[in-house]
């Protein structure tokens, strides 16, 4: 055997031990996140600022479409919230390792995988609670209708929080430093939000579109966020529907497409968490 | 021996970090119920094998067993075996005392009326009643150290490992600790195994491994293994220490020079100590005669000082000058 051959496990814990893991180390990312009250006051604010400033200091400036600035933002504003809190709170996966907590937790004998599942269900319940705050406000403001749509949204939020805190685990496994870890992330969040139609419509693709028109289109429609917002914005917005006919002067993926990708995309990150957390680490080793 | 006596056993025990070997062939055995050190300078090679024995690390090569169970193959039944102690402390500074030890309850799967019967007892024997609510960063260093042990023996292991167990903990937080450890190895049948370069703490425990390169170099009870350098350690400072060696080197074989002093072990080494002081007087500033250190024995068994090696990266908090143990005060 080598020293990167992957920690199999012939278990004796229980599915409830397990499942009791996966509790506790829920429960701790919680505990953890309202004892620190500046994670608080910043999971607070953000919603706060960004309403202020698309629901009314931006609101005047805004010419383009039938849409308010509200109406068109308030997707994309959803998505920046779970995408950068999600990711973020797997931070704690590095400080947990520095600090010992990850260690005494790998020679336990429990399954890896509810290292993982703990991390992923603490996170996501963070991200998702700040962006549902968010959405309270835009709802109280009336940019939001009550419908059903609202539900759909609110579910397709809790599997994007989930999908997304579970990339910011396979990342956040390896590596060492919070530094790294910034610097990586940054390299994989920017792109995966500004091209995702948050910031500006994924141009269609035309038959007189440019090249550059054409590459963008096909960049931005192989990113998953692309659909997590687009059906955030089926179903939170005013959106003719594909069936009518009318031809969107912008890509819109359906919304049965939208939760079908997302789904995958879940899929594929949970796998991905999955594989990186049985790897021994060489931070294990120090 | 027979399986149940034997807590572990690790034979030709192989580990390299990349091409870094960090341990070439060790061989060890641990009967149950003892305190178990490891002693070694850093580099040694001992924090690896605590690794191997925790399971943090995956084996290479050799076998290792715990209590009889093969750590590459049954490596959950291991697990739930020990409990581990580790250098750096492993509690949540944002939870408190109590939230820490449920933290720990769950990973081994301690539930209800079993897990309050288990942490009743354990807070008890460590004195941690009055801490329960107290959020771990706010205590002090030997606190957090008991509330480690608390964590560790919470599912009543049956193998305590403690990697570098006084590092960071005051002189009295030290003593604090150990008292507490011999308290709960005479309340359970529990075997502890712990690594060192303390040679003081060494010397308490019932039997020590010096561990040098990788390997073990000795073995067995410290009486035992100072004895068995077969009799009293002379230790001659001077400033002719060419003249001093080759005199002593026409009268004994069991001479060696040491950097700015020279040793000899054996029992002629009393016998020498008038016939020096006759033939340098005022040429050799002191000459000591003590029974064998640790030290002495890790130095006849690897030709190396052990502060050397271990000066080379220790810790600041370690003050080797005190730690040495106490010789003969050297004569007229």
């Amino acid at each position: 055997m080598t020293n990167s051959s992957r920690l199999t496990d012939s278990e004796t814990a229980t599915h409830g031990d397990a499942l009791a893991c996966v509790g506790m180390l829920t429960k701790r990312e919680w505990v953890r996140f309202f004892r620190q009250r500046n994670r608080v006051i910043g999971a607070l604010g953000q919603p706060i600022l960004f309403w202020l400033l698309f629901g009314t200091g931006m609101h005047s400036a805004f010419r383009g479409g039938d849409q308010d600035f509200m109406t068109y933002y308030l997707p994309g504003t959803l998505a920046l919230i779970l995408l950068f809190t999600a990711i973020f709170t797997t931070i704690s996966i590095i400080e947990d390792r520095r600090e010992g907590f990850l260690q005494n937790v790998l020679v336990a004998p429990v399954p890896r995988w509810t290292i993982a599942a703990g991390k992923i269900l603490g996170g996501a319940a963070i991200a998702w609670a700040q962006a549902m705050l968010f959405l309270i406000l835009a709802c109280a403001v009336g940019s939001v209708a009550l419908t059903w749509g609202l539900a759909g949204a609110v579910a397709l939020m809790a599997l994007a929080a989930v999908a997304l805190t579970a990339l910011g685990v396979f990342f956040a496994w390896p590596m060492d430093s919070t530094q790294g870890f910034h610097a990586i992330m940054n390299l994989v969040l920017m792109p995966l939000w500004l091209l995702s139609g948050a910031f500006f419509p994924i141009p269609a693709p035309q038959a007189e579109a440019g090249v550059g028109q054409i590459v963008m289109h096909w960049v931005m429609r192989c990113n998953p966020m692309s659909y997590v917002i687009g059906g955030l914005r089926r179903m939170l917005c005013e959106v003719p529907s594909s069936s009518s006919g009318e031809a969107l002067p912008f890509w819109l993926p359906g919304l049965t497409v939208c939760w079908l990708v997302s789904a995958a995309f879940l899929v594929a990150t949970l796998v991905a968490a999955w594989r990186s957390v049985s790897r021994p680490v060489q931070g294990d080793l120090r | 021996m027979s399986q149940q006596a034997t807590a572990l056993t690790a034979e030709q025990l192989r580990f390299s970090y990349g091409s870094q070997p960090a341990l070439q062939g060790l061989d060890l055995e641990v009967a149950a119920g003892q305190t178990y050190a490891l002693l070694g300078p850093n580099g040694s090679g001992k924090s690896t094998l605590f690794r191997l024995i925790s399971t943090l690390a995956a084996m290479q090569q050799g076998s290792l067993q715990v209590f009889g169970h093969s750590v590459s193959t049954a490596r959950s039944q291991v697990r739930s075996m020990l409990g581990v102690v580790f250098q750096s402390p492993s509690l949540d500074g944002k939870l408190t005392v109590r939230e820490n030890i449920r933290c720990q309850a769950a990973l081994y799967g301690l539930r209800g009326a079993q897990l309050s019967g288990r942490m009743d007892d354990v807070v008890a024997k460590l004195g941690l009643e009055e801490r329960l609510d107290t959020p771990a960063e706010q205590l002090s260093g030997g606190l957090k150290r008991r509330v480690e042990l608390a964590k560790g023996l919470l599912h009543r292991p049956r193998l305590l490992l403690m990697d570098e167990p006084s590092t960071g903990l005051d002189p009295a937080a030290r003593l604090d600790m150990w008292h507490a450890v011999q308290q709960l190895r005479q309340s359970a049948e529990l075997t502890v195994l712990f690594t060192t370069h303390l040679l003081e703490e060494a010397d308490k425990a019932d039997g020590i491994a010096i561990l040098h390169q990788g390997r073990t170099v000795a073995n067995g009870e410290p009486a035992e293994l100072r004895g068995s350098l077969g009799g009293q350690v002379l230790s001659i400072q001077t400033e002719d220490i060419e003249d001093v060696l080759e005199w002593l080197r026409e009268r004994t074989s069991q001479a060696r020079r040491l950097e700015r002093s020279i040793q000899v072990i054996g029992p002629e080494a009393s016998e020498l100590v008038a016939p020096l002081n006759g033939q340098f007087g005022n040429r050799i500033r002191s000459i000591t005669l003590g029974q064998p250190s640790l030290e002495d024995v890790f130095v006849a068994r690897t030709g190396h000082r052990f502060w050397k090696l271990s000066e080379e990266n220790v810790e600041a908090e370690t003050e080797p000058a005190t730690q040495r143990p106490l010789r003969s005060a050297p004569p007229k």
